[in-house]
């Protein structure tokens, strides 16, 4: 067989759609954008030399990379859900309320900082696991649909939350805000030196997040056994895989990494949950699992460009441009990469399927001499 | 797949036959011709005028019409309405409609009643409001690809009434089909495609089953006889008291396997026979531990399995080739080397512990590619792009690559091209002789009898009858599949005293030619005719 030979080419072509797809993807958004800021009747290519510049200084790079560590956490935990088909919506509302019991607890404690940090995290994962466990049992014990669950989630989330962000509840009252009580400064999380700001610590919990999910998915049984699932239920069930416990489990573990999500915030920014806490991170985090293709480093370029985008936006509204523009570029953007990417799925199956033909068909063109005996000896085989 | 050298010449007013292995390049020539995909080279000629077919909308231009494998239809919409859609322009939706489906109707023996929902309709009516679609659109010449695949032989033969209408009426039609015996007596010439290529044009009258099939596989046909004497072993799997109730589509629970039980021996084939929907693909989905039964034991190599999952039980030595490989064999998405994985993914070469062995599952899918014969350029490429026969070849590589006790084969060669077929027979026998125990699910009655050493029936949920595949002749099977006969089935013609007991039961099917059994026959069969329709529209 000379299949060993044949090997390195379909890896090769394998590269050019991977790098196809998101080049196909950024021009034909680059596209549209100037086509929508021409209508408005600015100079889009002046828009794109002050977004670089301005990205590109250094107090817009750290901030660009603090905004992306959330960011990507939130992606990595609406990935795990896509690997095996589920939709968990309710990121949002998983690190929402992990990170305000995390915050309770970091103020309630004064214990030392290597063992609290470790703590606070702990409870994240912990209530965020929960939360989105809710769904993930309500689908495998009533066949109720995650997306349904997680959405009406997010909702109760934001009430409970609101219930106990109150004076002589769970919070203290500072100005016009509410907050938690808060973490002492022993239990913050380190930064980097950099200058003129410094880039949070937490930038490393996201990079060894990304890690884990690439090992787990890509490297274990169990990362087989969630992939299997996602790709085709039923041929994972006759697999031996309990499919309902996987749906649960991977629910799990999706909420699990969605409760870290608020802590870069929590531990490196805000030392407390308040009113003014951010929200909507769960949604951002799948556009950015869509846009990086639930790759990790696809995911971690994702969010770098999201906060990029978000960054400059400001700027560009000191220049005049609507400052709707930015919102426009991230809506097109992902539109764009999920029909870039499904054009050239399809195309890369075709192809294949018609390369497969082709080369068999060379083959056995080749060997019409040899060809009779070749086919007696495989029957008799 | 790939075409080279194709010469196919259809005389008007013909029906004529292509025959070929699947993946020989029959739908590739197909959407050639309908326009769905362009050649690289070479020419059409349409009434001996060169043609351009880039869309199907060409290919209608010309005359040409397609009537596909799965039925395109809305179920929710009547013939009429089904008929019409997409086309309104040539007679409007209405009276002017109405008139011409059923001129057309009446033309060709169709019986098309035009108001009727497609949901209401049988497999064969399907099919042919398919024909009359393509028909209405101004076809002169029909395309239908693998029409027989998924009718009873009853309509089969209505179909073939239809077809010799047409071509009565001075239509073309162009037939796919890779069932000889049909091919023979429909076609009045027959071209046989192999690897690709046109390989030889023949006239039925001058050719034979065996001939064509021995064009197709470029090789002499195997049988799947085998008779040697089975080495007796002990038991491998029994089968005791199984019960399995199922919830239907109106959620009444229902009985769909009622207290089986049957043995199998090291080195010995139990072949079960039944019509499709009988409880077959439920037995073996419960020995395999995806439906948990309601009572009963299963136990292997005299280990209670009962109630252990199915990873467990896979674990501990069988081997399961699904009946739908598109569902529950394949990752039609993943490579071949993740493909290898599925199912033995907690056992070497494709795991160390608990972590995945990238390196050993693709060497071993090399293995496996080399010594089963399974055709691809790499393990690279996605499983969706072998063809059918490949994949199996795969999934049977897979599934003897962990050395099973036990072998639970689904239709096994179903929608496998002969060549691949024989291959499978052969490994199949070859582990048998070195004491694999084997339950084998089958709707091909020769494969069933070729290759068993012990034969039972399944009826309605239960095993109804047994016989001896050394004696029993597929007639005989079948008769007792439709539930006309039951007990032990003796061979008609070897019957004596001594099995007076049994006879009285046996020769019932003496009788299945009187009125209420042959009834009861045409009901089971037009109900698998219909398990099978579904089964066709979900791949």
């Amino acid at each position: 067989m000379s299949a060993l030979s044949r090997f390195a080419k379909p890896d090769k072509e394998k590269l050019t759609l991977a790098v196809g797809a998101p080049l196909l993807a950024i021009v034909t958004a680059l596209v549209i954008t100037s086509a929508v800021i021409g209508v408005t009747g600015k100079d889009p290519l002046h828009a794109y030399a002050v977004m670089l510049d301005f990205g590109s200084k250094s107090d817009s790079q750290v901030w660009i990379i603090n905004k992306a560590t959330p960011y990507y956490l939130s992606a990595v935990a609406v990935a795990v859900g896509f690997r095996m088909n589920l939709f968990n919506i309710g990121v949002d509302g998983q690190y929402r309320i992990a990170a305000f019991f995390a915050a309770v607890v970091g103020g309630a404690l004064s214990l030392p900082g290597v063992l609290q940090i470790p703590v606070i995290m702990l409870v994240a994962v912990v209530v965020g696991a929960l939360w989105a466990g809710i769904a993930g049992l309500l689908r495998t014990t009533r066949g109720v649909s995650e997306v349904i669950t997680t959405i009406m989630l997010n909702s109760i989330a934001a009430s409970v939350i609101g219930y106990f962000l109150q004076e002589g509840r769970l919070a203290q009252k500072d100005g016009d805000l509410f907050h938690t009580p808060d973490i002492p400064s022993g239990s913050h999380f380190f930064t980097l030196p950099t200058h003129p700001d410094p880039v949070y610590g937490t930038v490393f919990v996201a990079g060894l997040a990304g890690l884990a999910y690439w090992f787990v998915l890509g490297r274990t049984r169990f990362g087989y056994d969630l992939r299997a699932v996602g790709r085709s239920e039923s041929a994972a069930s006759a697999s031996g895989v309990d499919v309902k416990r996987m749906v649960l489990t991977s629910m799990v573990l999706s909420g699990a990494v969605a409760g870290l999500v608020g802590i870069p915030t929590l531990l490196n920014e805000s030392y407390n949950y308040g009113t003014d806490f951010p929200a909507g991170i769960g949604f951002t985090g799948i556009a950015i699992a869509l846009l990086g293709r639930n790759h990790p480093v696809g995911m971690a370029l994702g969010a770098l460009l999201w906060g990029f985008l978000e960054r400059t936006a400001t700027q560009l509204e000191l220049e005049g441009y609507a400052q709707e523009i930015v919102g426009v570029m991230q809506g097109v953007i992902v539109l764009c990469v999920v029909i870039a990417y499904e054009v050239m799925r399809r195309y890369g199956l075709r192809r294949q399927q018609r390369r497969v033909g082709a080369e068999l068909a060379a083959r056995a063109a080749a060997g019409t001499a040899g060809d009779e005996d070749e086919a007696k000896a495989e029957v008799s085989a | 797949m790939a075409n080279h050298d194709i010469d196919l010449t259809v005389r008007r007013g013909t029906v004529h036959a292509l025959v070929g292995e699947n993946g020989a390049g029959k739908s590739t020539l197909m959407k050639i011709l309908y326009g769905m995909q362009r050649p690289d080279e070479g020419t059409i000629q349409v009434d001996g005028e060169q043609a351009q077919l880039h869309t199907p909308g060409d290919a209608i231009g010309r005359g040409i019409g397609m009537v596909h494998q799965h039925f395109m239809l809305a179920d929710n919409l009547t013939v009429l309405e089904n008929t019409v859609l997409g086309a309104e322009k040539r007679h409007g939706i209405a009276g002017r409609a109405r008139e011409r489906v059923a001129e057309l109707s009446d033309a060709y023996g169709l019986g098309i009643r035009p108001d009727v929902l497609v949901e209401d309709l049988g497999v064969a009516d399907r099919q042919r409001v398919e024909i009359l679609k393509v028909l209405y659109r101004g076809a002169r010449t029909l395309i239908l690809d693998e029409p027989t695949a998924v009718l009873v032989p009853q309509e089969v033969d209505a179909l073939f009434d239809n077809l010799r209408e047409l071509k009565a009426e001075g239509l073309t039609v162009l037939f796919i089909s890779h069932k000889l015996g049909e091919v023979l007596s429909v076609a009045d010439d027959i071209t046989v495609i192999r690897r690709g290529t046109t390989v030889a044009s023949l006239h039925p009258h001058e050719t034979t089953p065996k001939q064509l099939a021995e064009l197709m596989v470029g090789s002499e046909l195997p049988s799947p006889e085998i008779r040697e004497q089975a080495t007796a072993g002990g038991t491998m799997l029994t089968v005791d008291g199984l019960r399995l109730t199922a919830a239907d589509e109106g959620g009444a629970r229902r009985t769909v396997l009622d207290d089986i039980s049957f043995s199998i021996r090291e080195g010995e084939i139990l072949g079960v026979a039944g019509v499709e929907g009988n409880g077959q693909a439920e037995l073996v989905e419960a020995v395999m531990g995806i439906r948990t039964p309601d009572g009963g034991t299963v136990t292997l190599d005299g280990e209670d399995i009962t109630r252990a999952a199915t990873r467990r039980r896979r674990e501990s030595g069988i081997g399961y080739i699904p009946e739908d490989r598109h569902r529950h064999g394949l990752l039609l998405e993943a490579p071949l080397w993740e493909n290898r994985m599925l199912g033995h993914v907690t056992e070497r070469p494709n795991s160390k512990g608990r972590l995945l062995d990238l390196a050993g599952a693709r060497a071993d899918t090399e293995r496996i590619v080399a010594e089963y014969d399974v055709r691809t350029p790499g393990i690279e490429v996605t499983a969706a792009s072998l063809s059918g026969g490949n994949q199996q070849k795969l999934i049977f590589g897979r599934e003897m690559s962990h050395g099973p006790k036990l072998l639970i084969a689904a239709h096994p060669t179903r929608g496998v091209d002969v060549g691949a077929q024989a291959q499978i027979w052969d490994q199949i026998r070859a582990a048998r002789r070195e004491g694999l125990a084997v339950l084998l699910v089958s709707a091909d009655l020769d494969e069933l009898i070729g290759l068993s050493d012990s034969l039972r029936v399944m009826y309605r949920g239960r095993l109804v009858a047994d016989a001896d595949p050394a004696t029993i002749t597929p007639e005989e099977l079948g008769s007792a599949m439709t539930g006309a006969t039951t007990g032990h089935l003796d061979h008609a013609e070897d019957h004596s005293g001594e099995h007076a007991g049994e006879d009285a039961q046996g020769h019932a099917d003496d009788h299945a030619e009187d009125g209420e059994h042959s009834a009861g026959e045409g009901e089971s069969a037009a109900g698998a005719a219909a398990a099978d329709g579904e089964k066709g529209g979900a791949r």
